[in-house]
């Protein structure tokens, strides 16, 4: 089985169909999860060899970043010490050995450990993910449900369009456009960053931040600095969100109505059980299955969403910070955010297939 | 169950049956491409607005018009542009104003370098086309390639393509492809040089999408009993992979072609936002343009977002209706699709063999009529119309298209999901194991 590709409920196999009935946590499961966890490593290690390999191929990084401020042979000295005029395959060694060690190097730009980087920066971005997922499955599963429930009529053919729509904008344009309506014209919100200069002070006196805002509020107690951090994450979490929500609207109608066209929907409404009862009791749950194989590739969305959301509201995630870095040549830098990235995607597909695995009896494994 | 069908092709007692019925087919299709209007009206886009109806061809005229406006404005840029996409003075060398609201001297206003926002868009539209042009053009090449060889030939290469295929599918390609533009351009771009980095960027991004449905549809066909028989007939590996294998799994290209047309752009805009695409001064790009009015928006500057904005929207917009449309319309083995556990069984079913699709249509047939039964029966009057109306579809619509685009009731596929569907490769590899 492949590593990206979350099972789908659609190639069990015929024989599998009774055996993963009878038991769910039988020996077979155990060993597809270990299976499935294992695949995690080529997964990751092809992505840190790829990009690594295409890194290097721009140049060394010094020279880079300091390429026009020293002599040439100041800069020669430099790149000899830090070792970039070794064969590429003894760095990479060294690379992957530091990898393994759990150490990423240090950046170049501002000489901070990746680590701590990552650490930092990474809880913004997961705030603004969890936002924006927020977003889109309250947009997406309440907006395809009812699109469903009233197939080609006027409401469900808005809705799909509004679902196109999504999908067609670019996020920064959106994020754009919104900040144009509801900071400027309306002056509601504010436009950019993730807390106000008064709040940010504030966080900094607590003992042990977590660096996710919200909770960091709570936290204090404050309730202005709550609705401060509230109102900066609107717009980009409306601006993230959305363009999920696209797709989850697709395809929780198009799974809806799939479903009800099923024999045992059928069975039910010839026993006379009311639309309504249907779509909540028979319905709506096995239709949401479909949701959890695809979350897998939305994270993927997501993430690569955030770098432009985060650059569009200058919230100040590792998206920001990698698109700097990208700026800046710090390759060291954009290494470890890439690897982080890649090992979120792999994870998150890792937990994707053990989930519909376990909700959905008919995977095979 | 199909699997067995396959791979014991002797055993089966109504395959004589069916070789019969395959002729024939086979017979009819050779006198529709005798003539020559057969032929063009077989073409996919053709074909599908003839297959369209109700508010499906309104999506699919409305894509294609989006489409063909956008062509035309690339094509005669020149002519509509008013001045030149890096133009920064007037003809007599008098300075355009920065940042000025839209006017009779440029009527979409400047932006903050004093370049004439219309002329930019209108220019844009050509950079736009130009890239869609090259990215799929190259990732359709070489994903077809990689998946021909890949999926026949089988073996060490296939494992390993196929590991590296999924893990850049799985890495958020927006990222893949600010790595590839900084590798292949380095920052500085002229302006084939841009055009040629983004596209090859976007190129990289997109040939597993391509790598895995050829593969897939390849490796499931290659048992099959018309590739034995050209290999008995002695013809080359070559000649079965581009006449034989090529010829019968490019039927969900076009679908993706137009998906991955419109993801393109909006990649290639993301390149330019984050400042790792194409030049000012090489050519005109939304993404850039979008890019320099992020601080104008703050200042309440609307015009100099709105319109690289709105031209996206609209050109992705126009690619996706033609996209959504052709997969609604061009894939009988998408639209079979009733529940998960059901995709597979008419996957294999309906795309192999005549008389497999003509058992397939059968038992729809079988289906549809309950319905009206149950609909009469439970006097649900909804359900009743639209069952009746399904039957009809049936009736009327098979004949006529060949068994191959009736039941239009049931159509609803999210691109995105569907078509490149990731639950494809996995049931070809199980016969591997």
């Amino acid at each position: 089985m492949s590593a990206a590709v979350p099972v789908s409920p659609a190639d069990s196999g015929q024989t599998a169909i009774p055996k993963a009935r009878k038991n769910h946590l039988s020996a077979g499961f155990f060993k597809f999860v270990l299976c499935r966890f294992l695949l995690i490593i080529p997964t990751v290690f092809i992505l840190v060899t790829v990009v690594f390999f295409v890194m290097r191929a721009t140049g060394d990084p010094i020279s880079a970043a300091m390429g026009g401020r020293l002599t040439q042979a100041e800069l020669q000295k430099r790149i000899h010490a830090a070792g970039y005029d070794r064969p590429l395959i003894v760095q990479y060694w060294e690379y992957l050995k530091g990898l393994l060690h759990g150490d990423l190097g240090t950046t170049l730009t501002d000489n901070q450990p990746v680590v701590n980087i990552l650490l930092h920066y990474g809880a913004a971005t997961l705030e603004l993910a969890i936002l924006a997922l927020i977003v889109a499955l309250i947009v997406g599963i309440g907006l395809g449900r009812v699109a469903a429930r009233h197939r080609d009529h006027a409401a469900d053919a808005g809705i799909r369009c509004f679902a196109i729509l999504c999908y067609a904008t670019p996020v920064f344009f959106l994020g754009l456009v919104l900040k144009l309506v509801f900071s400027v014209l309306l002056d509601w919100l504010p436009s950019s960053g993730r807390a106000s200069l008064v709040s940010e002070l504030k966080f900094s006196n607590l003992n042990d931040p977590t660096g996710l805002y919200i909770v960091d509020a709570i936290q204090l107690g404050d309730m202005s600095v709550l609705l401060d951090v509230l109102k900066h994450a609107i717009l980009p979490a409306l601006a993230l969100g959305l363009l999920t929500a696209g797709v989850f609207v697709r395809l929780v109608r198009t799974n809806v109505i799939s479903t009800f066209n099923t024999g045992y929907i059928e069975a039910a409404r010839s026993r006379g059980v009311s639309e309504k009862r249907l779509m909540k009791k028979h319905a709506w749950k096995p239709s949401l299955i479909p949701i959890i194989t695809v979350m897998g590739m939305q994270v993927a969305m997501l993430l690569a969403g955030a770098v432009l959301t985060e650059t569009t509201f200058e919230w100040k995630g590792l998206g920001f910070m990698l698109s700097n870095y990208l700026k800046a040549r710090d390759f060291v830098a954009v290494q470890g955010i890439v690897i982080l990235i890649a090992l979120i995607v792999s994870v998150v597909n890792f937990i994707v297939d053990v989930v519909s695995a376990l909700v959905d009896p008919r995977v095979r494994y | 169950m199909s699997d067995a069908t396959l791979e014991t092709p002797v055993a089966s007692p109504n395959r004589s049956n069916a070789n019969d019925s395959h002729d024939e087919r086979l017979a009819n299709i050779q006198g529709q491409l005798d003539k020559k209007p057969g032929r063009f009206a077989r073409l996919p886009i053709v074909r599908d607005l003839k297959i369209a109806v109700g508010w499906q061809k309104t999506m699919l005229v409305v894509g294609l018009v989006l489409c063909a406006f956008f062509i035309l404005v690339a094509i005669f840029a020149p002519l509509i542009a008013p001045y030149g996409y890096a133009q920064t003075k007037s003809a007599d060398g008098v300075a355009f104003p920065t940042q000025a609201a839209p006017s009779a001297e440029h009527i979409w206003g400047t932006t903050v370098g004093g370049f004439d926002v219309f002329s930019r868009v209108v220019w844009g539209a050509r950079t736009a086309v130009i890239a869609i042009v090259v990215a799929v053009v190259l990732s359709l090449f070489a994903g077809v390639f990689l998946g021909l060889v890949s999926g026949y030939f089988g073996g060490w290469l296939d494992r390993v393509l196929v590991v590296i295929c999924d893990a850049i599918y799985a890495f958020p390609s927006l990222l893949l492809a600010i790595l590839m533009a900084i590798m292949i351009s380095g920052g500085q771009s002229s302006l084939w040089g841009g055009l040629l980095a983004s596209g090859i960027s976007i190129t990289v991004v997109y040939i597993p999408q391509y790598f895995r449905t050829i593969r897939s549809e390849v490796v499931r066909m290659k048992d099959s009993a018309f590739i034995e028989s050209s290999k008995v007939v002695g013809a080359s590996s070559w000649r079965i992979m581009f006449r034989h294998l090529l010829r019968n799994s490019t039927r969900t290209l076009p679908v993706i072609l137009t998906l991955n047309s419109s993801e393109a752009i909006l990649t290639l805009a993301g390149l330019g936002f984050l400042g790792f695409g194409i030049e000012p001064t090489a050519a005109a790009e939304w993404g850039y343009d979008l890019n320099r009015s992020v601080s104008d928006v703050t200042a309440g500057i609307w015009w100099t977002a709105v319109f690289p904005g709105l031209a996206i929207v609209l050109i992705v917009l126009g690619i996706t209706l033609v996209g959504e449309s052709l997969n609604d319309l061009a894939d009988p083995r998408l639209r079979a699709r009733k529940s998960a556990g059901e995709v597979v069984g008419s996957i294999e079913d309906t795309s192999v063999d005549a008389d497999e699709s003509s058992k397939i249509s059968a038992s729809e047939e079988a289906e549809a009529t309950p319905d009206v039964a149950i609909a009469l029966a439970t006097g649900n009057d909804a359900a009743l119309a639209e069952a009746v109306d399904a039957a009809e579809t049936d009736a009327t619509e098979r004949p006529a298209t060949d068994g191959f685009a009736a039941e239009e009731f049931e159509t609803q596929q999210d691109p995105e999901i569907a078509v490149v569907s990731r639950n494809v490769p996995d049931d070809t590899e199980g016969e591997e194991r």
